[in-house]
């Protein structure tokens, strides 16, 4: 059962502010979709190891070469506070 | 002669003969845009400009004799959650409203070395999450068969667009279904092709194990040759597979002669519209006829696909989406006291209500404590079902069900319940979880509405799904009806 404050705490870790509104309503759907999922406990996976990708493939690797990159400006051009050359963003400490 | 009503091998003929030039056809498209884009919403952003331009670059090509590919010419839409170089780019959020990205998606690239005329980009779901496209930040598209159904999702704006003469092919991707279920309810061709067979470089991330770009096509010719140019290794992207691919082109056969056809059972039961169902059933007995052997058989972990596939799609999409924080590009927040209080309200206010749900369920699903009771036996669950498809390919050289138990629904019908939504997607995230290929074609009508008939195959065996989807094409007019707008 998750609770309102469960709810407070993975909205931080998600960094996400909710009104009121959303903490009430997330609160009762993540209920519902996690009670859905407790099917998933019916199955033993004791030895069934994880899939987290479907192809074989392992340490892809590239050659180490210089190649062309986008140029500062382009980098920059989508920037909402831009200042000499660098993102800026409010104070951190 | 409707141009826009026609197919790319057909468009190829006339334009290779001169009978039309490929600047007259997309003007033609341009005309149809006009003319019923305001009852389809399909396209959040157009690129007229650049169509023209391109497409007088292929005029010059064929006056001076060169021989062309084809998709030369070609009015072609995107789904706006791929990168094109210089056109803005939002995957239908408020976070990414503004970005004009500097580089394009190598499929885009590779559409554009084919002579392929980028028309415009199309609506969908926010960040691909969804399964109607009602989750758009910017608007609703409409079915064109219905307009008062949705399109399906999360591509609804690229299958909206072939089935209303918008646009001739277009791209779009799927992660539990987002091709597969918007082809079949506005009755076209859509495919998903194997994981790892099209470059995710430039696609805008939602679930990076399961995401997949593919195309939607009126028939299946067009689809084998939008495949010819989408499919391919990338050393841009690390997933992107090594193989060797055939000309898919060379697939279109008339012919189901000896084809074994097993029909997972779970996927015809609980819920599943009665009229769809039987659409279904004639086509399997259309296939048996035409020399398929057909029979039922089992996929006994589907049950628990959903449940796995949402905590692995959310999970991996709340990992993905945490760059947008409002600091390189997109949406910021205007009022922040500092640095952490801005990446808050700029997420708060940048994404919509079911993006972050999906991030709540991931995070919740990846923190310490419940990682190993939900993620991780999500992905051993995965493993259970992947290996119900290795077996059942042991014995059957293709699966064929339903793509959806229903038709279109109606706007607003199931936006109330999560849960409900999510259930659309019953019989289409088996696949992304397997990571085989997926097809939709037109597989009837039931009251009105198309139903998709879904066919799947093996890794990287879309051969096998095209020549099954061209000889059902061959023997049926489905593909050629075309709605009233």
């Amino acid at each position: 059962m998750i609770t309102k404050e469960d709810v407070d705490h993975v909205a931080l870790l998600g960094r996400l502010e909710l009104t009121e509104e959303e903490r009430e309503m997330y609160t009762r759907q993540l209920n519902d979709i996690l009670e859905h999922f407790q099917a998933l406990e019916r199955l033993n996976t004791e030895n069934v190891l994880p899939t987290a990708h479907v192809l074989p493939l392992k340490n892809v690797y590239r050659e180490d070469w210089a190649g062309q990159h986008l140029s500062r400006e382009e980098v920059l051009a989508n920037g909402p506070d831009v200042e000499e050359n660098c993102f800026k963003v409010p104070k951190i400490v | 002669m409707q141009l826009f009503r026609l197919t790319a091998h057909e468009l190829h003929d006339l334009l290779i003969k001169k009978e039309i030039s490929a600047e007259e056809l997309n003007l033609a498209v341009f005309d149809r845009i006009e003319a019923v884009e305001d009852r389809v919403k399909a396209y959040v952003t157009m690129t007229k400009e650049r169509a023209l331009e391109q497409a007088r670059s292929v005029d010059r090509q064929i006056n001076d004799g060169e021989k062309i590919s084809p998709l030369a010419g070609i009015p072609v839409a995107i789904k706006d959650n791929m990168c094109i170089d210089g056109v803005r780019t939002t995957a239908c959020s408020k976070i990414l409203a503004n970005f004009v990205p500097p580089y394009s998606a190598t499929v885009v690239k590779r559409l554009d070395g084919a002579g392929a005329i980028m028309v415009g980009k199309t609506n969908c779901d926010e960040f691909a999450m969804g399964s109607s496209t009602e989750n758009s930040a910017f608007f609703i598209t409409r079915n064109p068969w219905d307009t008062e159904r949705v399109p399906g999702g999360s591509s609804g704006g690229s299958a909206a667009v072939i089935a209303a003469g918008e646009a001739i092919c277009s791209l779009g991707s799927d992660t539990g279904g987002s091709i597969r279920l918007p082809a079949s309810f506005c009755g076209v061709v859509g495919l998903k092709p194997t994981y790892g067979a099209v470059s995710r470089y430039g696609l805008i991330a939602f679930a990076s194990s399961l995401d997949q770009i593919g195309p939607f096509t009126r028939d299946v010719a067009d689809c084998a040759a939008m495949l010819n140019v989408i499919c391919g290794h990338d050393p841009l992207d690390s997933t992107s597979a090594n193989y060797n691919m055939p000309d898919f082109t060379g697939f279109l056969k008339n012919d189901v002669q000896g084809l074994k056809i097993g029909v997972p059972r779970e996927y015809m039961v609980e819920g599943i519209h009665p009229e769809v169902r039987e659409a279904i059933e004639q086509a399997l007995s259309l296939l048996e006829a035409l020399g398929a052997h057909v029979e039922y058989t089992t996929l006994p972990h589907t049950e628990y696909a959903l449940s796995t596939y949402y905590l692995i799609a959310p999970a991996e999409a709340s990992s993905n989406l945490a760059r947008y924080d409002g600091v390189r590009y997109g949406y910021r927040a205007e009022k922040a006291d500092d640095v952490i209080d801005m990446f808050m309200k700029t997420r708060s206010e940048g994404f919509g209500s079911e993006v972050k749900r999906r991030i709540m369920l991931g995070t919740y699903a990846l923190s310490a404590g419940y990682y190993d009771a939900y993620y991780l036996k999500a992905l051993r669950v995965r493993t259970l079902i992947k290996q119900d498809f290795d077996r059942a390919f042991e014995k059957y050289d293709l699966l064929v069900s339903p793509v959806c138990p229903t038709t279109a629904f109606r706007i607003g019908e199931k936006t109330e319940d999560p849960l409900e939504m999510y259930l659309s997607d019953v019989c289409t995230i088996s696949i992304n979880l397997a990571g085989i290929p997926g097809m939709s074609i037109p597989g009837g009508f039931a009251q009105g509405m198309p139903v998709g008939l879904q066919l799947m195959g093996r890794h990287f065996d879309e051969g096998t799904l095209l020549r099954a989807a061209y000889t059902f094409e061959q023997n049926t007019d489905y593909h050629k009806a075309f709605p009233e707008l």
